[in-house]
């Protein structure tokens, strides 16, 4: 546990309010994509287990937001509810619609192992608030990776209709993948401070971490990565009815103190 | 309760603590609060000011407004009006802090209490062995990984047949 909490400078309370805004925003999109599974998952217990996933992750944007906030960004109900998708930062992977079982497992899977490392290293945050937030998400993650770890085992290695679905998933979301590894601005100055974790050292632990996993594990195999990618403000047309869809409530009750 | 005032100014933090014992965890209502260890500190201010620190078990926990509410409402029933309840995460929720006296209960209650978190590595793929609250095989299966709560998953015990519920190690 860190020490003590230094006086961020304005460009570094810039850069980090930008981060944690990226941050939540991955959250609260898979979180919604999850839970549009409440009611329609193969069976109860994954219909649960994936409205447990998707509050879990809905709390770490919280976590992330409140810091913000206590920065002095926006209102963390502000932020989630009354930004379109020109102004959300989530990656295209986590927007994309949920597909079928396998295709929200290999998501899953793909953005726990990001986010249980990203988590891991930031507990090392010289920052204290967000080695604290860390600490606290890092115990949750390891529960939702177990789960879809082991999803993605039992599909590839199901029946062949199951291995096809697993493949075909794989290969639709890993040219998506890349783009959480892409930093933010003044992501750089904040990682060389040790303020954030070195995302090329996360890229790399997660690459081998999935690797393993979905190919000599499961034998799938791992189409190329992609040289470049649109950056987390080019969204596909997925992103703005989701959206629409999760902020209704909040839109249609703009003075609502309970929702 | 004869005078207001100075029965606030001479309320002692073990009387909060007292209090706080009280009140159930709305998910599981056979422990309190305090047997969960999510109160971490309680201070009174020589004006009668009374502050709880308490910390979230699971950070997405839909009962948190619930706690908080409860929290702020038993020690209203001590007399006092100056309540703060803030919310810390340092150091972050572990169901180590869940007393022998109150992992008791859960048994009994038929939720297989948490085994100890240890040193394990943090990002781990296999899970802890559990125990049947009801026969104590270690003879069980897992049949969900997410249960009814955020800090509970499913389980069924081959020995005896038993589907239960088992708090996570966290």
């Amino acid at each position: 546990m860190t020490t003590g909490t230094q006086a961020l400078t304005d460009t570094q309370t810039q850069a980090l309010l930008l981060k944690l805004t990226v941050l939540a925003d991955d959250e609260i999109v898979v979180a919604h994509r999850n839970g549009e599974w409440t009611g329609h998952a193969p069976i109860l217990e994954e219909d649960i287990a994936l409205a447990n996933i998707a509050q879990d992750e809905l709390g770490h944007a919280g976590l992330y937001l409140t810091l913000a906030q206590n920065l002095g960004g926006s209102d963390p109900d502000q932020v989630a509810f009354w930004r379109g998708p020109d102004d959300y930062l989530n990656t295209r992977l986590v927007e994309l619609p949920k597909g079928d079982w396998a295709f929200t497992m290999i998501r899953q899977f793909l953005y726990d192992t990001y986010e249980a490392l990203w988590l891991e290293a930031a507990t090392r945050s010289t920052y204290a608030p967000l080695a604290e937030i860390a600490a606290k998400a890092a115990r949750e993650e390891k529960f939702h990776l177990q789960h879809t770890a082991l999803w993605a085992e039992r599909l590839a290695l199901g029946t062949p209709e199951s291995e096809r679905r697993t493949q075909a998933a794989l290969t639709e979301l890993w040219p998506h993948a890349a783009q959480l590894f892409q930093p933010t601005h003044g992501e750089a100055e904040l990682t060389a401070a040790g303020i954030l974790p070195d995302l090329n050292a996360v890229h790399v632990r997660w690459t081998d971490l999935v690797t393993r996993h979905l190919t000599e594990k499961c034998g799938l195999t791992l189409p190329a990565t992609p040289d470049a990618q649109p950056g987390r403000d080019t969204h596909t047309e997925h992103l703005a009815p989701l959206l629409e869809e999760m902020q209704s409530v909040a839109r249609e009750y703009p003075t609502a103190e309970v929702w | 309760m004869e005078e207001h005032t100075s029965s606030t100014i001479n309320l002692q933090p073990s009387t909060v603590w007292a209090a706080l014992a009280s009140v159930p965890d709305p998910e599981i209502p056979v422990v309190s609060i305090t047997d969960m260890g999510m109160v971490r500190d309680v201070t009174v201010s020589d004006a009668g000011r009374v502050t709880v620190t308490f910390t979230p078990t699971f950070s997405g926990c839909p009962a948190l407004h619930v706690i908080r509410d409860s929290i702020e409402q038993a020690v209203r029933d001590l007399g006092v009006t100056d309540i703060e309840v803030k919310s810390t995460l340092t150091p972050p929720w572990t169901t180590d802090w869940i007393g022998d006296d109150a992992r008791e209960r859960l048994r009994q209650y038929g939720i297989a209490p948490p085994a100890p978190t240890g040193e394990g590595q943090l990002i781990q793929l296999d899970a802890e062995p559990t125990r049947c609250p009801r026969c104590g095989s270690l003879n069980v299966r897992m049949t969900a990984s997410f249960g009814p709560t955020l800090c509970k998953r499913m389980y069924v015990c081959d020995a005896c047949r038993e589907p239960f519920e088992g708090f996570k190690s966290l």
